[in-house]
């Protein structure tokens, strides 16, 4: 009697399924319980990689809540890599999709920035620019500048005030009801969460895509201050090159 | 904007954001640093024994789905109409 | 054939590396002479983990221990993830590398466990090959380790044993001997793990692990051990070395503690008792 590892794929994640009927215990009878100690391995295993993946997330919507609804996300999208620092790439859309997290419309934008966070963790390094080194360019070639930005940086676009959320959740306080995208830097090893405007957000996003910096500032509406935004991305290392 | 608004309004901003950056840096560096879990860590250990975890799901799609978000969602308070405002703020930024 | 120069492993005691441990490793280690890493946990692009690596890997030799690669699945090998190995083993030089006679992978689902296979000529072909693959594009050979059993295949119609010591005959690897993994097997299948050393291939073994385990039973009452990595290792585990070690010499011994990780002195407690475990067998011979 042959066990595929498509029979034992499919019973180890679907409970309502028998056990492969060729795992056998030591006695010869078919297993059950040693069959589940595999099924517990992998429904634990992957919750847990979740629930250390979406620590933000967890706490908004409570254990119970969290562990059921990884149940359900692991069998719809199990890992498609051995690489487990990833796992969850698709919570976002997931959590946008499930019916019973609709009450918390904005989880999908907290799971986004968590899976930020990992990937700014885990980016390649790369030294930043020196901080005066716009201040040493021509004024009248500044609106053609390009920055390129450090592998680390994300911007998580937010409709919510989604910095506070997450802020209120990591180091406590109450979040406010503005829009507030997140961007995430990582000035050495540690990933950094600020807060931007919608409209810094904006902006910030047409440069790192690769706009010239005047042709950029105009997403950011006629009265927008480019100077909090650029000490900012100084600070935290963000940009790593300038070109003109 | 004039070209030449443009670029004394940039240089300036410029300027005022390097002035910033001695303050900011040192901000930082006294910042508490919050980490980061090691997230999705792989092994090669095995799950405690036979517990439940693997052999039970709850089908949301059916009727047996009974948990409510009880976190501090409860407690986070993002307004339905307020919300509305920020949609439209979403939708006025310039492209 | 792969003879590429590399630092090898001490026949000393060892500690799989956690990254909370960085700062006890670099101030005092001993009597740890050798770290091992779980090679999937260091494959982002940057950051601290590859910058503590970098640090590590100038006091200590390094040991790669895949945990992911499914050598054992029934379809191909991941070439994305062989890739990766490479490029990790590549920049890290380390003085071995190895994974696991299990499967983690099929139809392109990843299930984070390693999976028992049925120990058949059928399989031994398919372990040989891909450990083949593994080997040339690696540029090394590697060592294959035992696994932690729970329950067996109807269809196998060989031993473990027998299984690991053809796969390392066709292909010319070496074996990782993983001791707990033969005391909770052999407590699981009901077969006498002084037995199972006597017919494992000790010729082949370039390393030896040792872990904690959990106690539970099946549904009949009989004992079921779970190789949780997550406790002291026990003291029939600790017999079970000291046989082994009396048939094959001092090796490069490895502590694995992978859940509730305790903080480094208790570490180092293990890796003391190690230690005077390999202290004992050099002198007995």
């Amino acid at each position: 009697m042959i066990t595929t590892q498509t029979d034992f794929r499919t019973a180890l994640l679907d409970p309502n399924s028998p056990p492969p009927e060729g795992v056998r215990n030591p006695d010869g009878v078919q297993a059950t319980k040693r069959f589940d100690v595999y099924r517990n391995n992998v429904a634990v295993s992957l919750t847990e990689a979740l629930e250390t993946a979406f620590p933000v997330v967890r706490k908004l919507v409570g254990d119970d809540f969290f562990r059921a609804m990884a149940g359900v996300y692991l069998r719809a999208h199990p890992p498609t890599s051995p690489v487990m620092m990833f796992y969850g790439e698709e919570m976002p859309a997931f959590l946008a999709g499930f019916g019973p997290a609709q009450s918390v419309p904005y989880l999908p934008d907290v799971a986004a920035l968590e899976l930020a966070l990992r990937h700014s963790y885990h980016a390649a390094d790369a030294a930043p620019v020196a901080p005066d080194a716009l201040g040493q360019l021509a004024p009248d070639t500044l609106p053609h500048v390009t920055f390129a930005f450090a592998p680390a940086v994300r911007i998580i676009p937010s409709r919510f005030p989604l910095h506070s959320i997450w802020w209120a959740n990591t180091h406590g306080g109450k979040n406010t009801q503005n829009a507030e995208p997140a961007l995430v830097t990582r000035p050495e090893f540690d990933p950094q969460v600020d807060v931007l405007t919608p409209e810094q957000a904006a902006v910030c996003t047409a440069l790192m895509g690769g706009e010239p910096l005047g042709q950029a500032l105009r997403h950011g509406g006629a009265d927008f201050d480019l100077g909090p935004l650029l000490g900012l991305l100084l600070a935290r290392g963000a940009i790593t090159s300038l070109k003109t | 904007m004039s070209k030449t608004t443009t670029t004394l309004a940039l240089a300036a901003s410029v300027a005022t954001a390097i002035a910033g950056l001695s303050t900011a840096a040192h901000a930082q560096s006294n910042e508490k640093c919050y980490g980061i879990s090691l997230a999705g860590e792989n092994d090669c250990a095995a799950g405690p024994g036979t517990t439940c975890a693997g052999t039970s799901t709850v089908d949301y799609q059916g009727n047996a789905w009974t948990f409510v978000p009880a976190g501090t969602c409860e407690t986070t308070e993002v307004e339905g109409d307020r919300m509305g405002s920020l949609e439209e703020l979403d939708r006025d930024l310039p492209a | 054939m792969f003879d590429a120069i590399r630092p090898t492993l001490p026949n000393r005691p060892g500690v799989g590396y956690k990254a909370q441990h960085f700062n006890d490793i670099m101030a005092d280690a001993d009597p740890v002479g050798w770290l091992e890493i779980h090679a999937e946990n260091y494959m982002g692009m940057g950051g601290r983990p590859l910058a503590q690596l970098r640090h590590l890997s100038e006091k200590f030799p390094f040991s790669v221990h895949g945990v992911g690669l499914s050598i054992g699945g029934e379809g191909p090998l991941d070439a994305d993830h062989l890739a990766r190995l490479k490029t990790l083993c590549d920049w890290l030089n380390p003085a071995s590398f190895s994974e696991h006679l299990a499967w983690s992978t099929h139809d392109s689902a990843f299930l984070n466990d390693l999976l028992p296979l049925p120990y058949t000529a059928a399989t031994v072909k398919r372990v040989a090959d891909h450990i083949d693959q593994v080997q040339s594009t690696l540029g090394r050979h590697m060592l294959l380790e035992n696994p932690s059993s729970y329950l067996a295949f109807a269809e196998s119609d060989m031993s473990e044993t027998d299984f690991l010591a053809e796969v390392a005959a066709r292909t010319g690897c070496g074996l990782l001997l993983d001791v707990n993994n033969v005391f909770v097997s052999a407590t699981n299948l009901g077969y006498s793990p002084q037995g199972y050393i006597d017919a494992y291939p000790l010729e082949h073994v370039g390393e030896i692990h040792l872990g904690g385990h959990d106690e539970d039973e099946d549904e009949t009452g009989a004992p079921l051990l779970i190789d949780s990595h997550g406790a002291e290792v026990v003291d029939p585990v600790w017999a079970l070395l000291d046989y082994t070690l009396a048939k094959t010499g001092p090796k490069p011994l490895l502590i694995e503690w992978d859940t509730d990780v305790p903080e480094w002195s208790v570490l180092a407690d293990e890796a003391r008792r190690a230690d005077r475990a390999l202290t004992q067998t050099a002198v007995a011979a």
